[in-house]
Order: C-alpha cells, then sequence, then structure tokens
C-alpha cells in the first residue's frame, strides 16, 4: 500500500507542496530538452541528406569545441577563433565528403554507420593528438555569452534562472528554426529532401550529391560547435563530452530520424519526462535512472508507432 | 597454379551437404587446429597467449553471436556488451551458488540466462526494424548496465560492486583464478569455442540458419513463403545472446579474472560491431578474421615503434593508434565492403589461378 | 573455419616474442607505470603521470638512482580502462617489475588477485579496495597513507567540529556510481548510524557525468546540510558548477582528495569559492625536491609536463607516490642487503616502510605530507588527510591533520577483509607474530 502511494500520491503531492521547486524542474527539464533537440538536429541533418546514422556527431562536438578553446589559448581572439572554428568544421565536412562518402555511394546504410564510427575514433585520436587531452574550460565570457543568474521568487520559494541558460534555449532557438526553415523552403533543402529520397534519382535529375553532402555536414559541423559551447560552459571541455552526444539516441526514434520538428518535440518531451520522473519517482528505484528512462520512453512510443512521432511511415513491397 | 581443387567429385548426398567439401580445406583446418592446440600453447609466451589469444578467441565467439543476428538475420544489435555481462553475472552466480560444480559447465549454461534476456529485449524486433532496431538495443544495453550497478544480488553485495573470480578445479586442474596457467586457460577457451563454432556453423547452415536468411533477405517475402518471423528473429536473438553470454562469462572467469560493469560497456557492443562488420557480415570464418584484426592491431601497433628503438611517448602512440585503426576500418570499407572475409576470397582464388589473372 | 586467423597468429607470435624481450636487463630496478593520457579522464591522468615520472628522473639525474641502479621506468597507456590495464600489466611484468601502482580502482581490483601469485606488490596511494589495509589479510597488497574509509572518517570528523557538530544533521553523499564511488558507502552508513546522522545518496553514472542537472534539484529537494563527493575527472568541475547553480553553499560542500585537482575548480573559478576538499600532499613548488626536479628534469626539457602544472595537486599526487616507492626500494635494498632487489623483496620495503618526518626533510619535502608508517597489521598507515580550500584561483590548506576514526574504521576494514577472502579457500595470507 505505501508503495502504491510512493508511485501514484507521493509524487504529486511533493509536486503540489513545492510549486517553485516544481517550476524549477520543469525548467531544467526545458533547457535539457532543448539543448537535446539540437544535437539530435546534428543527426537528424545528416540522416535525411545521406540516410548516415553518423555516430561521429559527439565526437565531431568535443573537436569543434577543442578546436575553440584550443585556438584560444593559441591567442587568437575568441571571436576570431569563432570563426576560424567554423571554417575547421568546413574543411572537416569537405574532407569528409572527399575522402570518405564519396567512395561509399549507392553502400547499405550500415557500411555508412561504420564509417562515421572509423571517423570517430580518427578524430578522438586526432583531437587528442593535436590538442592533448588535458581537460579545458570553455571560454564562456570571452565569447560574449553571459554568466550570472536571476533569482525570481515564484509561490512562497524561489525559482533560479541562470543566464547561460537563457542563452542556450535562445541559441538553439534560433539556430533550429533557420535551419528548419532552410531545409525545408529553400532550393537546397528541396534538393536535399531528393537525395535522402534516392541517392541515384536524385543524381539523375542532376542534383550534385558531393556539393548537397558537404553542405549538410558543414550544417552538422556548425550545430556541433553550438552544443560543444553550451555543453563545455555547463562542465568543461574534455573528451568525455562525447557520451553526451548519445543522450540524442532517444530522441531520435521518438522524434523519428527524419524529422525536424521531431527532434524539437521528441528532444522536449525527454528532458521534461527524464527530469520530472528522476526527481519525483527516480528515487524508489535508488537514483540513477536517467541514463536508460528517456530509452524506454521512446521504446514504448515505437511499439505503438515504429517509425516515431513524426517519422514517415515505412511502406514495404516485396 | 599454386594449388588445384579440380577433380574432387562428390558421389553422395552427405559428401554434397559436408562443410568442407575441398581436401585443401580439410587440410587447412586440420594445419590451423594443429597450431591452435599443439604449437602456440608449446612455444607462446604467456603474454602473447594472455592477452592476445585469450581475448581474441572470446570476442571471435562474440562476434560469431552478433553474426548470427547482425549478420545472418539482418538484426543490428548494440546490446551485445550486455548480454555479455548477463552470462558473466549469471556465471558467477552460478559459481558461488553450486561451488563444487564444473565452472566449465557452469559458464556453458550460464549462455541460457543470457539467451532469455536476449529474447526479452529482441521482442521489439517484431515490429521495429534498422537503426530504431539499434536504438532499442541500446534500451537493453544501458537498462541492463543500469541492473548490473543497482541489483547488489548479482554480486553478492561485495561493497566494490565487481565480480571476482573464485578459484576452482576440473579434474584436479586449476581452470580459473589467479593460479590458474595460462595455457590451461587458453585451451579450455580454445576448446569451447571450436565446439561452438562448429554448432554454429551446422545451425547456419541447416534449416533454422536458412530462415534466418530469409528474414534478413526479405522478411515479408519469408513469411509469406511460411518462416514465422516470431520463432526465426527470437531464436536468432537467442542464439546471439546465448554466445555473447557463454563469451562473456568466459572473458570474466577466463581472461579478466574480476570485472566491474564497465567492462559489459556500450564500447564493447561497438568493439563487437567493428569486428562482425570488419570481418564481414554474414562469414563465421569472417568473425574470426574481424576479431583478430581489431583485438591484435592495437597490440602489435603499441609495441612497434619500441621495437623499432623509437622512443615516442606512449600517449602519442595511443594517439596516432587510434588514427590509424580509424583510418583502416574506413580504408576497408572502401575496397571491401563485405570485409575481410570477402578478401580473403579474393586471395584464395588469385592463388587458384596464379599466374593467370583469371 | 580457422583460416588465415591462427597462421597470421603466430607470424604475430613470433614478432612479440622478439618485442616483449625483456627491456631492462638485471642491473636495473624497474617499475612500470600504469598511466593514463587518453580517454575521458586523461585530465586528471596527465598530471599524475607526469609527476610520477618526473620524480624518478630527478632521481637518475641527481643520485644516480637509488644504491647505485638506476630506475627504469615504463609507461604503458590504460586510458582508465581496467581491460587495458590488464594488458600493460601481463606485459610488463615479466620484465622484473618492482610494483604497480594502477591509479584506477577498477584496475586494482583486478591485480590483487594477481599480485600474491606473481609476487609482485601493488600500492594502490588512496584509492582501490580499503580493505587491503589489513595487512594480514592482504600481505601483498597497500594503500597507505590512508584508505578511503579513512578518508571519510575523516571529512565526517571534520564535519562534527563545524556548526555544533554532525548530530541530527543530513548529508549528502555525491559519487561517480562505479566501485570508486561505492568503495566508502558501507562505512558512511554505519557512521550514520553510529553518530547519528542521516544520508542521501546521489550515485552519478559514468554517463552522466556531465548532465547532472537533475542530480541537483534532487539535492535541492532534500537540501542536506552537507554535501560530500567522490568524483573522478569531469564529474567535478560539472557537480561544482550544477552546485553553485542551485545557490548550495561552497563551504558545505567537500570532494575527496580526487575531487579536489586544480583542473576540477578551474572552470568554475569564481563560483567555487570556498568548495573544500581532501589532500594528503602539498601543493606548490616551494619544496626543495620539487625545485630539483625542476631543475634537473623539467628545465632540460626532459619532462612532458607544462611547466605551468608543476606543482599542482594531482603533479604533487604523483610525484608523492614515487617519493613513496622511491622510499620503499630503499627499504627493501636496506632489508635485502643488495641493491637488485625483486618484487618479493620489494613488499619486504614496503611493509617495513617507516617515512618519518625527519626523513621527509632529509628529502627536502618538510611538511608536504604526514609521516608514513606501515606494519605488517596495518598496509594503510591511516592518517595524513588535511583539509584545503578553493578561494577562487587557487588551492589553499585550511586545516591541520585532521585523523581518521582508526578504532571504528580498522573493525570495519577487518570485517570487510574477512569477507573477501572467506570465499577464497586459497587466499594467501600472513601471520604477523
Amino acid at each position: 500500500m505505501d508503495l502504491l502511494y510512493d508511485i501514484f500520491a507521493d509524487p504529486f503531492v511533493q509536486m503540489a507542496g513545492m510549486p517553485d521547486f516544481f517550476v524549477q524542474v520543469l525548467w531544467e527539464g526545458f533547457v535539457t530538452g532543448t539543448l537535446y533537440a539540437l544535437i539530435a538536429l546534428g543527426f537528424v541533418l545528416i540522416f535525411k541528406a545521406s540516410g548516415v546514422f553518423n555516430f561521429a556527431q559527439g565526437i565531431m562536438v568535443v573537436f569543434a569545441a577543442l578546436t575553440l578553446v584550443g585556438l584560444y589559448q593559441a591567442g587568437v581572439p575568441a571571436l576570431l577563433a569563432l570563426v576560424l572554428s567554423l571554417g575547421v568544421m568546413g574543411t572537416l565536412a569537405v574532407s569528409v565528403e572527399r575522402l570518405v562518402l564519396r567512395h561509399l555511394v549507392n553502400q547499405p546504410d550500415i557500411i555508412l554507420f561504420m564509417a562515421t564510427i572509423g571517423l570517430s575514433y580518427f578524430l578522438i585520436g586526432f583531437g587528442e593528438f593535436i590538442f592533448g587531452g588535458e581537460t579545458k574550460s570553455m571560454i564562456t565570457s570571452e565569447l560574449g555569452l553571459p554568466t550570472g543568474s536571476s533569482v525570481v521568487d515564484f509561490a512562497g520559494g524561489i525559482v533560479i534562472f541562470q543566464h547561460i541558460d537563457i542563452a542556450a534555449v535562445v541559441i538553439a532557438g534560433i539556430l533550429v528554426t533557420s535551419l528548419a526553415l532552410f531545409f525545408s523552403k529553400s532550393r537546397i533543402g528541396r534538393a536535399l529532401r531528393a537525395v535522402a529520397d534516392d541517392h541515384q534519382a536524385a543524381l539523375s535529375v542532376g542534383i550534385s550529391l558531393n556539393q548537397i553532402w558537404v553542405i549538410v555536414w558543414f550544417a552538422a559541423g556548425i550545430v556541433a560547435l553550438a552544443t560543444g559551447i553550451m555543453w563545455g560552459a555547463r562542465s568543461d571541455v574534455s573528451f568525455a563530452l562525447q557520451i553526451v552526444a548519445l543522450k540524442a539516441l532517444p530522441v531520435l526514434i521518438l522524434g523519428g530520424f527524419t524529422s525536424v520538428p521531431g527532434a524539437i518535440v521528441g528532444g522536449l518531451i525527454i528532458g521534461f519526462g527524464e527530469k520530472i520522473f528522476e526527481v519525483y519517482w527516480g528515487g524508489l528505484l535508488g537514483g540513477g535512472v536517467e541514463g536508460w528512462f528517456a530509452y524506454v520512453i521512446a521504446l514504448i512510443f515505437l511499439l505503438f508507432r515504429p517509425q516515431g512521432l513524426f517519422g514517415e511511415k515505412i511502406i514495404e513491397r516485396i | 597454379m599454386i594449388y588445384r581443387e579440380t577433380g574432387q567429385f562428390k558421389t553422395n548426398y552427405k559428401a554434397d551437404n559436408s562443410i568442407f567439401p575441398i581436401l585443401q580445406d580439410r587440410i587447412a583446418i586440420i594445419f590451423y587446429l594443429f597450431v591452435a592446440f599443439i604449437v602456440i600453447p608449446a612455444f607462446g609466451s604467456d603474454f602473447f597467449i594472455n592477452s592476445m589469444m585469450i581475448p581474441f578467441l572470446i570476442f571471435a565467439l562474440a562476434a560469431i553471436g552478433l553474426n548470427i543476428l547482425t549478420g545472418f538475420t539482418g538484426q543490428i544489435s548494440l546490446g551485445t556488451g550486455a548480454f555479455m555481462g548477463v552470462g558473466a553475472y549469471s556465471c558467477y552466480k552460478l559459481v558461488t551458488i553450486f561451488p563444487d560444480t564444473n565452472v566449465i559447465f557452469l559458464i556453458v549454461i550460464s549462455g541460457f540466462f543470457s539467451a532469455a534476456i536476449g529474447m526479452v529485449f529482441g521482442l521489439p524486433s517484431l515490429r521495429i526494424k534498422g537503426f530504431y532496431l539499434v536504438v532499442t538495443t541500446l534500451a537493453a544495453q544501458f537498462f541492463l548496465e543500469w541492473c548490473f550497478i543497482r541489483i547488489e544480488w548479482l554480486y553478492n553485495y561485495n561493497t566494490s560492486g565487481a565480480i571476482e573470480v573464485p578459484r576452482r578445479e576440473v579434474f584436479n586442474v586449476i581452470v580459473t583464478g589467479p593460479e590458474a596457467a595460462a595455457v590451461t586457460q587458453y585451451l579450455v577457451v580454445l576448446s569451447i569455442v571450436v565446439a561452438m563454432t562448429w554448432i554454429a556453423s551446422n545451425l547456419i547452415h541447416g534449416r533454422i540458419g536458412r530462415s534466418w536468411m530469409m528474414i534478413r533477405d526479405m522478411d515479408i517475402a519469408a513469411e509469406l513463403m511460411g518462416v514465422r518471423p516470431l520463432y526465426a528473429k527470437l531464436s536468432a536473438f537467442a542464439v546471439s545472446s546465448f554466445y555473447a553470454g557463454v563469451a562473456g562469462a568466459m572473458m570474466v572467469f577466463m581472461w579478466l579474472g574480476a570485472a566491474e560493469v564497465e567492462s559489459f560497456d556500450v564500447n564493447h557492443s561497438f568493439l563487437i560491431l567493428f569486428m562482425v562488420i570488419i570481418g564481414g557480415l554474414g562469414s563465421i570464418k569472417g568473425s574470426f578474421l574481424g576479431a583478430a584484426f581489431i583485438w591484435m592491431l592495437p597490440v602489435v601497433l603499441r609495441a612497434f615503434p619500441k621495437a623499432l628503438g623509437l622512443d615516442v611517448p606512449v600517449a602519442t602512440v595511443e594517439h596516432v593508434n587510434f588514427m590509424i585503426i580509424g583510418g583502416l576500418i574506413i580504408f576497408f570499407l572502401i575496397i571491401e565492403p563485405n570485409g575481410l572475409a570477402r578478401i580473403w576470397a579474393l586471395l584464395k582464388q588469385k592463388l587458384r589461378v596464379w599466374p593467370f589473372p583469371y | 573455419m580457422f583460416k588465415k586467423v591462427t597462421t597470421g597468429a603466430v607470424a604475430l607470435a613470433i614478432v612479440s616474442t622478439l618485442q616483449i624481450a625483456p627491456v631492462s636487463a638485471q642491473e636495473t630496478l624497474y617499475v612500470p607505470l600504469l598511466t593514463y593520457r587518453t580517454g575521458p579522464f586523461a585530465g586528471g591522468g596527465i598530471p599524475i603521470a607526469n609527476g610520477s615520472a618526473d620524480y624518478y628522473a630527478m632521481l637518475n639525474e641527481r643520485d644516480g638512482g637509488i644504491g647505485g641502479l638506476k630506475i627504469v621506468t615504463e609507461e604503458c597507456e590504460t586510458s582508465y580502462n581496467s581491460q587495458k590495464g590488464v594488458e600493460c600489466y601481463e606485459a610488463t611484468k615479466g620484465n622484473g617489475a618492482l610494483v604497480y601502482n594502477p591509479y584506477s580502482t577498477g584496475i586494482t581490483l583486478q591485480l590483487i588477485p594477481k599480485a600474491p601469485v606473481d609476487e609482485i606488490p601493488v600500492l594502490s596511494m588512496g584509492y582501490g579496495l580499503s580493505a587491503v589495509a589489513v595487512g594480514e589479510k592482504f600481505p601483498w597488497t597497500f594503500n597507505y597513507p590512508a584508505s578511503y574509509w579513512d578518508q571519510m572518517s575523516s571529512i565526517i570528523s571534520f564535519i562534527d567540529t563545524q556548526d555544533g557538530g554532525i548530530k541530527g544533521k543530513k548529508v549528502g553523499f555525491i559519487y561517480l556510481d562505479v566501485g570508486y564511488g561505492k568503495e566508502p558507502i558501507p562505512l558512511l552508513e554505519s557512521l550514520s548510524e553510529s553518530m547519528g546522522f542521516e544520508v542521501v545518496k546521489f550515485p552519478v553514472a559514468g554517463k552522466e557525468m556531465q548532465t547532472q542537472s537533475s542530480h541537483w534539484l534532487n539535492v535541492r529537494k532534500e537540501n542536506p546540510d552537507w554535501m560530500i563527493m567522490w568524483g573522478w575527472g569531469a564529474m567535478n568541475p560539472t557537480a561544482i558548477k550544477e552546485a553553485a547553480k542551485i545557490k548550495y553553499p561552497m563551504d558545505h560542500f567537500i570532494g575527496n582528495w580526487w575531487s579536489g585537482a586544480d583542473v576540477d575548480l578551474k572552470p568554475a573559478g569564481e563560483a567555487g569559492k570556498g568548495y573544500r576538499s581532501a589532500n594528503m600532499a602539498a601543493s606548490g613548488t616551494h619544496f626543495q625536491a620539487l625545485q630539483d626536479v625542476i631543475k634537473y628534469v623539467v628545465e632540460p626539457g626532459n619532462s612532458q609536463a607544462d611547466p605551468d602544472t608543476v606543482g599542482s595537486v594531482l603533479y604533487n599526487r604523483g610525484l608523492y607516490n614515487s617519493v613513496v616507492v622511491a622510499e620503499a626500494i630503499r627499504t627493501a635494498q636496506e632489508i635485502a642487503g643488495h641493491a637488485n632487489i625483486t618484487g618479493a623483496e620489494m613488499r619486504a620495503g614496503l611493509e617495513a616502510l617507516d617515512l618519518t618526518a625527519e626523513r621527509l626533510a632529509e628529502l627536502g619535502l618538510a611538511d608536504f605530507t604526514a609521516p608514513i608508517k606501515a606494519t605488517c597489521e596495518n598496509h594503510g598507515s591511516g592518517g595524513s588527510i588535511f583539509m584545503q580550500q578553493w578561494d577562487g584561483s587557487k588551492w589553499v590548506r585550511t586545516s591541520d591533520l585532521i585523523a581518521p576514526m582508526t578504532d571504528l574504521v580498522r573493525a570495519e576494514l577487518e570485517a570487510a577483509a574477512d569477507q573477501y577472502v572467506s570465499d577464497k579457500p586459497n587466499w594467501k595470507t600472513q601471520s604477523c607474530n
């Protein structure tokens, strides 16, 4: 009976009893949700354009952040370092296309997936070789990002809003919206959808596959840089950061691999869901449930909608 | 014309059904077994047996398991590490509950626990395919990892949360525990791996193996032709997890000696998947080749600068190592997406017709 | 179905037996260094590795080694991964290794049962299994100057001196959810009963190291009076930033000695002001021994360390480890009566180690750390923990040595050691009378 009370009543009593804290939980869920959406977006872009599940996205986040901090430490002014890092991510996009993807046109998905794993190994070695394995701090204030926090009185308690979190939400929002618009409204966006449907058909109507791939990988690089700055500001810049990208996978299955709005909605559902569950129910299971909870939500969704919330319906023919 | 295979005729069905229909293959396999069972135990150094051969064989077994699922049935899984963990933890429990039972027997039995868990997590595969399935197997991976930490009964409430292998003897020979000789452990691992490879090969060539391959090639068509996806997919998950479980149990009992949850993390799932894909999807031979490539290459690369007398900091070696492995994975995928097994077949073909191009 | 593999393997066997040929002949002291300069925990591993290597290099340069024999060190990269650690162990043990310092609780757990078989002692300084401090049960393993349990009891007694005692307070324990982080929990729970405080646990899984916002939401919900952290790597700076975010009072947040490095607090900077952590060796370069390291190793360019990091918390910890090993080698040489010692003789040296304050001063390390005295029964010594506090830009030592609750801890340690040995019928113990 106690157990039933703990599961079905107590959490809600707590929510009602401390409304300020509940709002804080929701806000944290919202911020992490947006950041998850941002990481997921990096995956979605590449998956849409090339059918590649880009395992290297996580290490690209680390690599971009390391480049930024590394350049700054080498004496380059912060904003110039930002521009140069974008350049590095662009170069990376071109080289990946030239050296890897171009040779793997029309291969099965699993082969392309493996190639990105190979790429991530390479980038781990390369990144550590160039920048060393030492932990670095993100140059938050040098980039003009706000620090500090605002405390708002609410329902007899306080809610704390970190300025960097607000900035993260705003930047992620702008980035997501502009990329979504770019890929749905522009000519390149339509070409991209054509490529996603069928490599050969797209080639035959005169779409340059190579160009499209460079563009999406560059876009994914920009997203990686933004993600790296935000997560780097929340902790530090080290190779442990690549694990964060794995958190985007349940977001992807929830939202569907091919849908930009899906990434956003999925990110928010997971962000809210796991925070609320961990804070109000996690204790019953000994804590630390966040690691798999998101996957379980996603799994339950999948049993009802195997293609995710916004994914395209899979039609199979013999 | 290094060797020729002509003139070998099959005169009955039995010969036609054999796994090695060609004389040269039979000679080769006997030679390999001779090397593995006699030469290596006799001449291999402890380091070579302990740090190269034993892990190689264990990973090869796990790779065969994953290959059954991914290569033969077409279901990609990233839960291999956790299924290995299920095998290891259940073996640990069995060994501590039944201290007087033959430990080799228990290692094999622990595969059944892993198979059962594998079937449960295989259920979504009936509805979900491709990368969506990858992520559901990741759910299995993370959930099981959490269980290995949180369910203290699994490691007998050990304060450090690790499982430690006790000393066990079989026929008065120490098989597990730190006192066990590397050669003994190697021979045990080798025997289990050879036996299970033989079983896997028979499964794949039999009725059940053909139903797996039909599911892989086109599941709807297979269903129309009378293959029941429920049985085919779940049996693939069960057999695959069984192999992973036995490999996991051997990993802890025959190689590491103690393990924490870290030994079964998602990186191991990736490692095994690498082995399968680099070796060749849908090839048992490829599983061995892939395991050898992925496991032994870094060990050799690490020893390389020292052998040349170069004084390179170990960290740099490790970085370059990563770059070389990453580069080689991409390189192999580009020149031969069907893996090392295909390269091996091509080589054989070349030898057959040498010095002519074809 | 073996095909090429075994043929390749034979070729490899030949190659590798050539490569693994002993580097050191008889006339050196061979100390393998298990380091991690790569991987997610490299940030902590690099300064430790540098500190260890540089001190041995300095001894070779300044004194020509120990007892007239050069020290040969060989680094082996573990990436903080148990499997690679075991591989390193197997690769180096045949070369006449004197002692192993795994620098990872996971690797230590793997090596504990191997040590008596291969007769090479393991020294896990301030990490690993706490119970190995019981020398009767673990003849081959050492963890002085203090085990995790000693350290936890010191932190608790420190808290007991603050704000009118610990009784009736709520103590939060946030830890990395692996063997390392879970190690002190049994002691913490038994102390909470005997001293009358409440414990709330916040496990942080390895994957969640950098996404701790929900853990700290839970902290805010529970609102403990004190927080204790057992963290490592990227978990530390994240936790400190998150603590600052929920406006947790920093001076009530105490890390263990793996959660108190310069790299952990730099990212938080001003926000981390007031955060305390335990430590066992002083930081800074104002010691004669460190000046020698700078003069003989760093300035000639023979160190891998960035000169700025010399004297940092973790660099000095690595150096301290080497000091202890070097002293143990010297002791072992005295006992054995010859300079070229074996692993078994090294064990005797580690067990007879008596690093007194005078000896520390002689070594140019006066007040660097507390004296260590090992005995046959006590492989953990049990001492030398002090508190340091972050002032916004650097660490400041703020307390004297805080003695652990030795009587209480010792009983718990013995119980744990008995439990470890109980299911191992052939475990080698020693008798100390």
